[in-house]
């Protein structure tokens, strides 16, 4: 059995700890609070946004235009959303494997978008090209900070450098749910982009009610200035759904971080107070022997 | 009244900046200034900086809109907006500041100048002193 000593400077080592995962965990519930009141807020707008192009789009049908073609480069840039500490549970990691484990993104048709540094770190370290770092945004992302993203990838796309772009972001379903979701931004997918669309049946009825739209200006046009707002606003709602599910995934890990260390000193009181117990029998014992070897 | 008027809506990335029940609705896009009433052809539009006006059976409002988009449907008006604000939120001192930076710099006429940034910028900086006004 370990030493009485030994055993209390563990313990309090392990109550230490417990306090600083305590604290985070406090932290991260209030800027989970103040992420979640702003993921709810702007969810209106991606939702609205997101509807408005898919009518606009099924509303006018056969257009071609190059947002809606495949590109012909066949790079992939992929925009990756984790948080720039670790300390999340499964957070970050799941982003990394939804990304490296899908056989459609090999290290050499791939190009990594970073917003987050410890997806950039590790991509980096498995041997992928990181291309943009845009680190520094994740914390407080602000509607202009997505549309810089936005602008530098359409430059990309437009200059044939790559030929579809991805977004891999983790979706705040509720406090403790999250999802890590792979969306593809451009060509916009016409069939498959709706992650909660309704049925095909009562989509085509829907379609023949529709009165075609008009534009103005002219169709092609008016697409060349509506979907670079369209992927921005995509990205910026992922981003601000991004804050809410780390700080919601922090605020789950170190729950059970905080749980797990008062498990631990529990244990540990009990082998304290044993080997107490023992080292007073043996102090016992050892007396008694003297005395009786005196008599 | 109430059979003339239509649901507008505008949103922007981070609110809801209005929702009801108006009877026009006009501002400026990138083929010149509209004015929405109810059953309106359905359209999508691109906006341009300038005021936008709201009309209400009894009263109106007026905003700075910048940027964004709109769809128009028979029975609703949706704006998204990227940038738009009640002259309440305008900093007149910024706007004024901004207007006369912009004016020098496409005065200016410098090598490398993004004159359309510069450009952009001297009439959000002007929409936005009219919507004061």
């Amino acid at each position: 059995m370990a030493s009485m000593r030994d055993i209390k400077r563990r313990k309090v080592s392990i109550e230490s700890t417990q306090q600083i995962t305590k604290a985070m965990k406090l932290v991260s519930t209030v800027k989970l609070q103040r992420a979640k009141v702003r993921a709810e807020q702007s969810k209106m707008y991606f939702k609205c946004i997101y509807e408005t192009v898919n009518s606009i789009l099924a509303r006018s049908t056969a257009i071609n235009h190059r947002y809606l073609k495949e590109g012909t480069c066949d790079k992939k840039a992929v925009i990756m959303i984790t948080g720039n500490k670790g300390l999340a549970g499964g957070y970050n990691s799941n982003i990394i494997k939804l990304v490296t484990r899908d056989s459609r993104f090999t290290k050499e048709n791939t190009v990594v978008y970073a917003i987050g540094k410890n997806g950039k770190d590790t991509m980096r370290r498995m041997g992928y090209e990181v291309k943009k770092d845009y680190s520094e945004m994740v914390e407080e992302p602000i509607y202009h900070d997505a549309s810089v993203i936005a602008k530098d990838l359409l430059e990309a796309f437009e200059a044939g450098e790559i030929g579809e772009i991805y977004l891999a972001y983790t979706f705040f379903k509720n406090t403790v749910s999250h999802i890590p979701t792979l969306l593809k931004l451009l060509p916009v997918d016409m069939e498959a982009s709706a992650p909660d669309a309704g049925d095909a049946a009562s989509k085509e009825a829907e379609k023949k009610d529709m009165i075609p739209m008009n534009f103005e200006p002219a169709d092609e046009e008016a697409l060349d200035l509506i979907i670079p707002k369209y992927i921005t606003s995509l990205i910026f709602g992922a981003m601000v759904e991004a804050v809410a599910s780390e700080n919601g995934a922090r605020m789950q890990a170190m729950d059970s971080a905080t749980n797990n260390a008062a498990e631990m000193i529990d244990k540990l009181s009990l082998m304290y107070n044993r080997a107490r117990q023992s080292s007073i029998t043996q102090e016992l014992t050892e007396i008694i022997a003297g005395a009786d070897a005196i008599n | 009244m109430a059979e003339n008027t239509f649901s507008l809506k505008i949103i922007t990335p981070e609110r809801v900046f209005f929702e009801g029940d108006v009877e026009m609705v006009e501002f400026n896009t990138t083929e010149g200034e509209i004015g929405i009433y109810k059953n309106h052809v359905p359209t999508t539009v691109i906006v341009k900086p300038g005021i936008l006006t709201i009309t209400m059976p009894e009263e109106q409002k007026i905003a700075a809109l910048h940027a964004g988009f709109v769809e128009i449907l028979q029975d609703s008006v949706t704006i998204l907006a990227e940038i738009i604000e009640w002259p309440g939120e305008i900093d007149e001192e910024r706007a004024e500041e901004a207007k006369r930076r912009a004016e020098e710099r496409l005065e200016s006429k410098a090598d490398g100048l993004d004159t359309l940034r510069a450009e952009i910028a001297l009439r959000r900086a002007i929409t936005r002193i009219q919507a004061i006004k």
